[in-house]
């Protein structure tokens, strides 16, 4: 009798430790299903969350931008009861009471790719350094140009006007790369450099990229150095450009390194882009929630910085002296999407 | 507007023919009735006249640069897609419906034509054929549900809206199909990006399309019984049936080719960014509500002109343009297009007072 006993009570706890670890939920809510880089993010979050036993749902927005879904996807964590959430955020300050509701319910919550604002409003960062990202294309582009980088025309081609932290810090970092002096490092716009012709905004999408580009030509047509917010709108501005005849004498600079922008640097579309890796910030996100679960650790930032930093790297075929890149091959082979 | 003179006379005019009338209704002839008169009887003036006005007023403040044949012509190149899918939105709303889908039947069938090609190898001049027939079939689902099941047409196309936009990025995987490619392979897809030059315009073959579908369609809605039997069926659905006309079948080809329109805006898209890419045209039926609403067609249905759809859509572009190289934040672009819809609804208002 007493053996039976015990072994139910082992039977009992074995089927409880079981179901603790399925009892982890976790979710992943990013702005759009259907981007690349945040199926790419899903699919790191789906594969570390299967490994480590993690009960994982995702949620995403309809469009890009959408925050109300956002917002209705936390709320669904906590009734959940889940242990973490993973969070691309749309709107970067208006999620914060969200977030903060989570929080309150002792969920760890980590901001995936972009930053909030403030950024301490989660508990965690797990994002490439979009500064750094910036600066990496800046000072490429300027070593590219030499001496010429003195009276460069710039076009700046940004995500949207509402400003969000990931487009401001890519376009502050790259102008501090190219040697311009920063207005307000919070926001772009309110530089008085004349080398800068102006800003323009294209959603992150081909159309937008094109349509930008082609009011900043208006504007000067002899724009010879453009940035970008990321490979889609770079895409867009080259075929503005090419509808001039001068896609051949435009140095353009991105962001992102998915597969058909990588493909795009091979082609000469883009000179040089800053590859980021979605996959590793879902997986070490679920990481630290499995972490958080199992002893209440929170991720620690990377050190001099207050974020988790998953690395990025400058791709290039053209490399310039002064400047880490890695060839277009390399590229490739890490790219997303 | 007008002179005391011509007033004067006027009224000599009037006073003669009410003399030998024999019924006439009695007319007023303020100088603001008359406007409303001939506001009433050319819908288009009123778009017209803004139109004008703001490529005056950016012309003065920003000189040759704005005022030159490449902007004006890069305007129509932006709105060319814009303008071709308020051209669909103009037939829809002028039976006093609302198309909430166009953008997505437009990039539904723009990722069809690029993937049928790259996917299965289908010839690109066939595949787009087919991406044109699917933009005409999700078009008689809109009409269909419309006009046989008798549901509201805001909720068909909000229902529909969504379900072409999923479907259209289930099937796409959002994959982009690069432009170098397309050009490599396909070269057919890109056929409406191609320009020709008139000494310093620029224009695409997509302008070329808007223009065309823009003229034919006010054409065809003006002379031809068709045409009639849409503004009929919008004015007073009820009266058009008993006057003989089959509003069903009106109702099933405006939608019909509302979904063709959108189709073509696909493949003039394709043109316009060089890839396929199922993210774009996301606010496309925003926009073309907002063409169609500043170009003076009444959301109620029956009235206006498809030509000041066109200048609606030209308004928009003139404004969004020429802020830009003014050098203002966007957020002055979307604030006065806000301030014009609300104007442009309150003259439609105030014009129709007068068939009253």
């Amino acid at each position: 009798m007493t053996k039976l006993l015990s072994i139910s009570a082992l039977a009992l706890a074995a089927s409880t430790a079981g179901a603790a670890a399925q009892d982890i939920g976790a979710c992943l809510i990013t702005k759009t299903d259907t981007n690349p880089f945040f199926v790419k993010m899903k699919e790191g979050a789906t594969a570390k969350a299967e490994e480590l036993g993690i009960n994982l749902k995702s949620y995403a927005g309809k469009i890009d931008g959408d925050h109300e879904s956002q917002v209705a996807a936390i709320e669904t964590c906590i009734a959940d009861g889940a242990k973490g959430i993973l969070l691309t955020a749309s709107d970067t300050s208006s999620i914060v009471s969200s977030v903060q509701q989570a929080r309150d319910a002792g969920i760890l919550v980590i901001a995936l790719d972009t930053p909030l604002n403030p950024i301490d409003a989660a508990d965690a960062t797990f994002a490439t350094d979009n500064f750094l990202a910036g600066e990496l294309i800046g000072k490429w582009a300027a070593a590219k140009l030499g001496d010429d980088a003195a009276d460069a025309k710039i076009a700046m081609l940004d995500l949207g006007v509402s400003q969000p932290t990931v487009g401001v810090l890519r376009d502050q970092g790259f102008l501090q790369g190219f040697g311009i002096e920063l207005g307000d490092p919070n926001k772009w716009g309110d530089e008085d450099d004349p080398r800068i012709v102006g800003n323009d905004v294209t959603a992150g999408n081909e159309e937008g990229g094109r349509r930008a580009m082609e009011n900043l030509l208006a504007k000067d047509p002899m724009i010879n150095v453009v940035y970008t917010i990321n490979e889609p709108a770079a895409a867009g501005a080259y075929e503005a450009l090419k509808a001039i005849g001068r896609e051949e004498d435009v140095i353009i600079v991105s962001v992102d390194g998915g597969c058909p922008g990588v493909q795009n640097v091979a082609d000469g579309v883009i000179g040089a882009t800053s590859q980021q890796y979605p996959l590793d910030m879902a997986a070490l996100g679920i990481e630290a929630i499995a972490q958080y679960a199992a002893d209440g650790t929170l991720p620690q930032p990377t050190e001099g910085k207050d974020f988790f930093d998953t690395g990025v790297a400058l791709v290039t075929g053209e490399p310039v002296d002064g400047v880490d890149s890695i060839t277009v091959e390399e590229g490739m082979d890490l790219c997303w999407g | 507007m007008t002179t005391s003179a011509d007033e004067a006379e006027n009224i000599d005019a009037t006073a003669a023919p009410q003399a030998e009338a024999v019924a006439e209704f009695d007319q007023q002839h303020s100088t603001l009735q008359r406007v409303q008169h001939f506001l009433h009887q050319i819908p288009a003036a009123v778009p017209l006249i803004v139109l004008v006005l703001s490529i005056i007023v950016f012309g003065l403040l920003l000189g040759s640069k704005f005022f030159s044949p490449f902007a004006l012509t890069l305007i129509l190149q932006q709105v060319a897609i814009v303008g071709i899918t308020a051209a669909a939105q103009s037939l829809v709303i002028l039976t006093a419906g609302i198309d909430l889908s166009v953008g997505a039947m437009m990039v539904f069938s723009s990722v069809l034509m690029g993937q049928f090609t790259f996917r299965y190898g289908i010839p690109a001049e066939i595949a787009i054929g087919l991406g044109l027939m699917a933009g005409t079939v999700m078009g008689v689902i809109n009409g269909v549900l419309v006009a046989f099941m008798r549901l509201p047409p805001f909720i068909v196309t909000l229902g529909t809206w969504q379900i072409y936009l999923a479907a259209n990025y289930l099937y796409s995987a959002n994959e982009t199909i690069r432009a170098q490619e397309i050009e490599e392979h396909a070269a057919a897809l890109q056929f409406f990006g191609l320009s020709f030059r008139i000494g310093g315009a620029v224009f695409t073959y997509g302008v070329v399309l808007m223009l065309v579908l823009v003229f034919g369609l006010a054409y065809a809605l003006r002379q031809t019984a068709w045409g009639r039997h849409v503004y009929a069926v919008g004015d007073d659905k009820d009266a058009a049936e008993l006057s003989g006309v089959q509003t069903k079948r009106v109702l099933v080809s405006v939608y019909a080719l509302s979904g063709l329109i959108c189709a073509l805006a696909g493949w003039v898209l394709i043109g316009r960014i060089g890839s396929v890419s199922p993210t774009s045209g996301q606010l496309a039926n925003i926009e073309a509500i907002t063409a169609v609403v500043i170009g003076g067609i009444s959301l109620f249905g029956g009235r206006g002109s498809i030509l000041g759809t066109l200048c609606g859509a030209l308004i928009v572009g003139v404004f969004s343009l020429g802020l830009r190289m003014a050098g203002t934040d966007p957020q002055w672009t979307y604030l006065l297009i806000g301030m014009l819809i609300i104007v442009a609804v309150a003259i439609d208002q105030w014009i129709r007072k007068v068939s009253v």
